[in-house]
């Protein structure tokens, strides 16, 4: 196990206000990591920070073995360094189909010229058809992907992610709209997963969370409350003041 | 490999079938055919439609694709125009000049040659200096590049420049409008050496073919601008079919989200911005030859504006709907302002269409935008078909 990726001393601001304050969190590879914490804990934004969409005011990122860092690098060139995410209000691009969806994301060349000259991808169909039966949407790849349901739209979106096959995955509350039965899948898909890739997951509930069996990192006010293993981190009493007690 | 990705878009099929029939029709009908339905006029228009249909067609992947509501894509048509125009006007000029001094005593030298020719082309604008910008009008090779390189390279630099600092939605298009004013204003002044407001003319005479009549170059023109809409079509058909038409269009609904899935989008929209600007030239060239004459109030932001409309009303996003929609709208466009339609009195009022079908067209733009937003095209949604049958 070696560190993935490493985040250290990371601050932002909005208007004057510190959503991020200090933030250090390091990620192995494979390894599964929930984090938990109140609304506005700045757990979105920090997935935001490592996958570029926000710039921090200050600290550092650095990423995989040869330990160059993240920041300054814009979303597309993060996303080929091998970080994928998935995002707490599903988005999948509505108008098109399931197939489309997932070919779109699948890893491969991604300049308009690869796309436009090389149309014929090895084993394409297989690859596609390995991930639709892994989020149970096989049936469902030449329907329209606005037409489906919340938790459908939830796996397409982590159907995408794993197409993508990178070496991080970003999940931010990947349950949120599905019934129980759904949710067990979810936490296999992801326990699966984690076994060869670095996988964070965000998700408010800790049922779910005791399911993925891992480490888990409390974040409060944009930095690390506590981190340890579920129990470790339940029983600490600011957690609980702040988080779990409400 | 064109075979195969025809055959699995019947649409595409069947637009080329129509275009063909069509194409036959009308020459069969022209004057240069010796029969009387179309004159040669008409043939024109017909002629001139089509390089509009072209144009909307490239108007219909930058925007109803790619989701950039370019505002300077009929400005690059224009450019394209003027390319040709400038060979068409420089070699016919030549010729006449040549003709005329050959009855003189003494044999022309080359400058005077080039002297009387600068003066018949720009004694409107009280020159005849050739300006920098005609140094490649002697050739029709280079004109011919510049029509497709000129609005290329505008269209990657201006591009480049506006998708790199990721300016989107409304102000992007109000950027390409800003180009298209700038261009316009350029091409007006006289020191810019295209003539001013003036713009170039006798564009319809093709120099070494003055033996052709007009009803068979018109006619030979009819063929290339069908050709090229059908080649146009068909290019266009193959961008976006495909990952990469996923792509485009997964662009125009979410741009942030194709870039977390490591699209970098910019070369995305620069290619497509490009691309139809180079289409939207060669559309130009087969245009202008048509109509006889081009000045810079043709590159003014309102046509770019009008091309918009024309899509929109065929539908955005289906190319077929940008051919009917330019089509139906320039059509009807030349019908009342041409003096055809009948004007209306309404005994207090009389309705003239010349100045009332703007307003027609208007009307028309709010109610397809507001009741009908697939436009022309969306009709063919109500057409029966197979299932799994894609248009
Ligand atoms: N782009 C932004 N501009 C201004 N404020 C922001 C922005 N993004 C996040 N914030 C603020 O930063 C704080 C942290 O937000 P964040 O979305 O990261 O919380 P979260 O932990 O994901 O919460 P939740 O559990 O509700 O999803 C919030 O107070 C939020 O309002
Ligand atoms: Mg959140």
């Amino acid at each position: 196990m070696s560190t993935l990726l490493e985040v250290s001393g990371v601050s932002v601001s909005f208007d004057g206000f510190r959503a991020i304050n200090n933030l250090s969190i390091q990620i192995a590879e494979p390894e599964m990591r929930a984090v938990i914490g109140p609304n506005g804990a700045g757990k979105t934004t920090f997935m935001d920070i490592v996958t570029g969409k926000t710039r921090p005011d200050e600290g550092r990122i650095t990423w995989g073995d040869r330990s160059i860092s993240l920041i300054g690098m814009n979303e597309s060139q993060i996303a080929q360094e091998g970080i994928g995410r998935k995002f707490q209000k599903p988005t999948v691009f509505e108008a098109q189909t399931v197939r489309e969806n997932i070919v779109m994301a699948l890893k491969n060349p991604r300049g308009p010229f690869d796309l436009l000259f090389k149309r014929r991808m090895s084993g394409l169909e297989d690859r596609v058809r390995g991930i639709s039966d892994e989020i149970g949407l096989t049936d469902a790849l030449d329907q329209t992907s606005g037409a489906l349901s919340h938790g459908q739209k939830q796996w397409l979106e982590i159907g995408m992610l794993l197409a993508q096959d990178p070496r991080l995955l970003l999940v931010d509350e990947p349950a949120a709209g599905m019934t129980p039965a759904e949710r067990e899948h979810t936490t296999d898909l992801l326990v699966r997963a984690a076994k060869t890739r670095a996988v964070v997951v965000v998700e408010h509930d800790m049922e779910f969370v005791r399911r993925l069996n891992c480490k888990v990192t409390c974040l409060h006010q944009g930095s690390v409350l506590a981190e340890g293993s579920l129990d470790h981190v339940t029983k600490n009493q600011d957690v609980i003041d702040v988080y779990l007690g409400r | 490999m064109n075979n195969s990705f025809i055959s699995r878009n019947p649409s595409v099929m069947w637009f080329l079938l129509c275009l063909a029939v069509f194409t036959f029709a009308v020459t069969l009908l022209s004057e240069a055919s010796g029969a009387t339905f179309i004159s040669t006029s008409f043939l024109k228009t017909l002629g001139k439609t089509l390089c509009l249909c072209l144009v909307a067609v490239a108007m219909d992947v930058v925007w109803g694709y790619c989701g950039i509501l370019s505002l300077g894509h009929f400005a690059f048509f224009g450019i394209g125009g003027y390319a040709i125009g400038m060979w068409l006007m420089y070699e016919r000029t030549r010729e006449i000049v040549e003709t005329s001094m050959s009855a003189n005593v003494l044999p022309p030298t080359p400058d005077e040659i080039t002297t009387a020719i600068g003066s018949q082309i720009f004694g409107v604008v009280g020159g005849s200096e050739f300006p920098a910008i005609w140094a490649f009008s002697h050739s029709l090779t280079l004109q011919l590049l510049a029509v497709v390189l000129v609005p290329g390279l505008l269209a990657l630099v201006f591009g480049w420049l506006a998708f790199r600092s990721r300016v989107t939605g409304v102000y992007l298009s109000i950027l390409t409008q800003a180009m298209t004013l700038a261009l316009s204003l350029y091409f007006f002044q006289n020191d810019t050496g295209l003539r001013g407001n003036n713009g170039l003319s006798g564009l319809q005479n093709i120099p070494g073919l003055s033996d052709v009549s007009q009803a068979t170059l018109s006619l030979w023109f009819f063929w290339a601008s069908a050709v090229a809409l059908g080649l146009g079509y068909v290019l266009f058909a193959w961008i976006t079919a495909g990952k990469l038409g996923s792509v485009i269009r997964a662009v125009r609904d979410n741009e942030a989200r194709v870039r977390f899935l490591g699209y970098h989008v910019e070369s995305y929209k620069l290619f497509v911005f490009t691309i139809t600007a180079m289409v939207a030239g060669i559309a130009g060239a087969l245009y202008y030859p048509q109509a006889g004459i081009i000045n810079p109030a043709e590159i003014t932001p309102i046509a770019s504006i009008y091309l918009a409309v024309w899509v929109a009303i065929g539908g955005r996003g289906r190319l077929y709907g940008a051919v009917l929609g330019a089509a139906a709208v320039s059509l009807m466009s030349s019908w009342f302002t041409g003096g055809s339609a009948q004007d209306i009195n309404l005994g207090f009022y009389v309705v003239k269409w010349t100045d009332w079908w703007l307003v027609l067209l208007g009307a028309t733009f709010v109610a397809v935008t507001l009741f009908f937003p697939k436009g022309i095209g969306g009709l063919f949604d109500l057409l029966p078909r197979k299932k799994g049958e894609n248009a």
